[in-house]
């Protein structure tokens, strides 16, 4: 314990090599922590519209659906036949198009359309910025999300009772959602079932997924499993149903690759940078190991000194690099572009473990040198 | 002589750089003696080996051949770990490049060897305090290593050969960085201040001119002991500029 006292000094003596060493380990944190989030979060943008949906816990699709935006309309009667296998306690219609939006002043942006249940308003937007879901039963209504209201009318106030064509058909804005943001930056409107497939144009199925809620007593995974059999359609519980579209995009797109590289070049450089100023730093300090080895300090209190010093730099840095990925995220949290996108905690753990790594495996290669450091080092002049 | 007057022993010490072909023979069967309550100095040109016979007997390194014994006990013989506490409770240093912390004061370095020894720090601290006031060095005790003049370094890496009270001080070339005045005041000190009836003080140096201050004189050469002087050590005289310096020397 008494030596921690000339490890922790040793560490923080020369300020410039110490700072180097916060700093190296500080961004590195910072990337692994911001490249990995936003990673998750723009991954988590492809279930979004699912897990928006709180009312039910499972998704009734053709069977060949991979994920959300791959619809293949069923047929009308086969909501009649999920209704009837056993452990539903109720199921509704659900459908997604994507009409063209257009403004007055001739601003259009294509965007996500959902149909939902005219009788019961199933899978409407709960978190409501302006105005109330409940208008949806007024004709010719929509909500639009907050985002999608600012793309359609940019630096206007948020207000209701604006009108808006889908696909030529006049819709009025009844209230403004605070939906979570798509993958793409579409705008997200809600409207009944029966209005939906009208702004959208009548095709000759329409339905696009089937919500249901399970009784009481059984569980959504083991409804799909029923529902599946007794129906031949593909049923999801929300979670699976996420995943579902995750896998899918980490499968199809480039986005994993892209951001696998950049994450493995912050852990490579920051590993690289961080490992090689502490290797250097106990290199440098070799005499004085050799000093202390000579007054009868042991390897063990030299091991424990150096890996004090390791982890200390670690603690420092990875906590300055948190704040840092924190007060960034918090400030691009409230950002439309880039709301949803947080600091996960699985993000903060998976970087924490890589920096206890690279500073761990920084100091048994200079342990190497400080063990088998001859004592007699310190005649030499 | 008795043994029981012995703090170092060697005999016939060998000891071997590098293999085979690039094997270089440094010592070559040096037998040498320091007494406790003595000032032995052992002296002699560049590379015959002196350095290496320090190290040998403060059990930094390992001799090929030969015994050597401290206060009677064969350090080479001791397990690894009883040689290192051997080390930490007999033997201090005193080097030519100071190897003092850069990071802590003067009284923190010259605290070291009792914090490696488990002493509480402030206690430790406050006797290495102690012992730098008695080295005339009461106003710095809180100065860092880069703020100290080369004499005064020496002087806080003195205090940390003494600070544990070991029974052997090894001092390498204590005055070789240090100008001539301020190299005889370190010698002072360490004559004054090291030199007990409880302790030997082995010095190596070039410094002749510091001769003066030993109580025996080791002339090595070529990795061996080629003479040994034993003197009474001199008062310290200076006549019109003059150094008197020995005044009785007998050659064995």
């Amino acid at each position: 314990m008494l030596m921690n006292f000339v490890a922790l000094k040793m560490l923080t003596g020369d300020r410039a090599k110490y700072l180097g060493l916060i700093f190296a380990i500080a961004f590195a944190t910072f990337l692994l922590e911001n490249q990995t989030s936003i990673f998750s979060g723009i991954l988590k943008r492809t279930g979004s519209q699912i897990t928006d949906i709180t009312d039910a816990q499972v998704w009734v699709m053709d069977p060949k659906t991979e994920y959300f935006e791959q619809t293949k309309a069923l047929k009308d009667t086969d909501l009649t036949r999920v209704r009837g296998v056993d452990g539903v306690e109720w199921a509704v219609n659900l459908y997604k198009g994507s009409p063209v939006a257009r403004t007055m002043e001739g601003r259009f942006a294509v965007s996500f359309c959902i149909g939902i249940d005219d009788a019961t308003l199933t899978g409407a937007p709960r978190k409501m910025v302006l105005g109330s879901w409940e208008r949806l039963r007024e004709p010719d209504s929509v909500v639009v999300d907050k985002a999608g209201y600012v793309l359609l009318f940019p630096g206007e106030p948020l207000e209701l009772g604006r009108t808006l064509e889908l696909n030529d058909h006049r819709a009025t804005i009844v209230g403004i959602s605070d939906a979570s943001a798509p993958f793409v930056s579409w705008p997200v409107m809600h409207a009944r079932y029966s209005e939906a497939v009208n702004f959208v144009g009548r095709e000759r199925t329409q339905l696009s997924y089937v919500l249901v809620h399970p009784r009481p007593g059984i569980k959504p995974g083991d409804l799909c499993a029923r529902i599946e059999q007794q129906t031949g359609l593909r049923a999801r519980t929300t979670n699976q149903f996420c995943w579902d579209c995750i896998v899918y995009y980490l499968k199809n797109t480039g986005i994993p690759v892209n951001f696998g590289i950049t994450i493995a070049i912050a852990l490579i450089v920051g590993a690289v940078v961080a490992g090689q100023t502490f290797y250097l730093f106990t290199v440098e300090n070799l005499k004085q190991f050799g000093a202390l080895k000579a007054v009868g300090v042991t390897n063990w209190r030299l091991i424990g000194m150096i890996l004090l010093q390791a982890l200390t730099v670690g603690l420092v840095g990875f906590s300055i690099g948190t704040g840092m990925g924190a007060t960034f995220f918090e400030i691009f949290s409230h950002q439309l572009a880039t709301r949803g996108i947080i600091l996960m905690w699985q993000s903060v753990a998976l970087t924490g473990g890589c920096i206890l790594f690279v500073v761990i495996l920084a100091s048994i290669l200079s342990l190497r040198r400080v063990l088998v450091l001859e004592p007699a080092v310190v005649f030499r002049g | 002589m008795t043994a029981k007057d012995l703090a170092v022993e060697c005999r016939e010490v060998v000891k071997d750089f590098g293999e085979g072909d690039t094997r270089i023979r440094v010592l070559r069967g040096v037998n040498f003696n320091a007494r406790l309550g003595e000032l032995t100095f052992l002296v002699g040109p560049s590379g015959c080996g002196k350095t290496t016979l320090i190290s040998v007997i403060a059990g930094l390194l390992n001799s090929n051949a030969g015994d050597v014994e401290l206060f009677g006990e064969n350090i080479e013989r001791l397990p690894a770990n009883e040689r290192i506490l051997f080390r930490r409770k007999n033997l201090g240093f005193v080097y030519q490049q100071y190897n003092l912390l850069p990071a802590l004061t003067a009284a923190e370095n010259a605290a070291v060897p009792l914090l490696a020894a488990g002493v509480p720090r402030r206690q430790a601290v406050e006797r290495a305090k102690h012992i730098l006031v008695e080295l005339g060095l009461g106003g710095r005790l809180n100065a860092l290593p880069t703020k100290l003049s080369g004499g005064e370094q020496q002087r806080v890496t003195l205090a940390r050969a003494l600070v544990h009270e070991p029974r052997l001080i090894l001092c390498d070339e204590p005055t070789a960085a240090l100008d001539h005045a301020t190299g005889e005041t370190v010698m002072g000190l360490l004559a004054s201040n090291a030199v007990s009836s409880s302790r030997a003080v082995i010095v190596v140096t070039h410094d002749s001119r510091v001769f003066h201050y030993a109580d025996a004189i080791a002339h090595m050469d070529d990795g061996q002991i080629v003479k040994t002087e034993s003197q009474r050590r001199a008062e310290r005289a200076v006549v019109n500029g003059v150094e008197v310096s020995v005044d009785e020397m007998e050659t064995v």
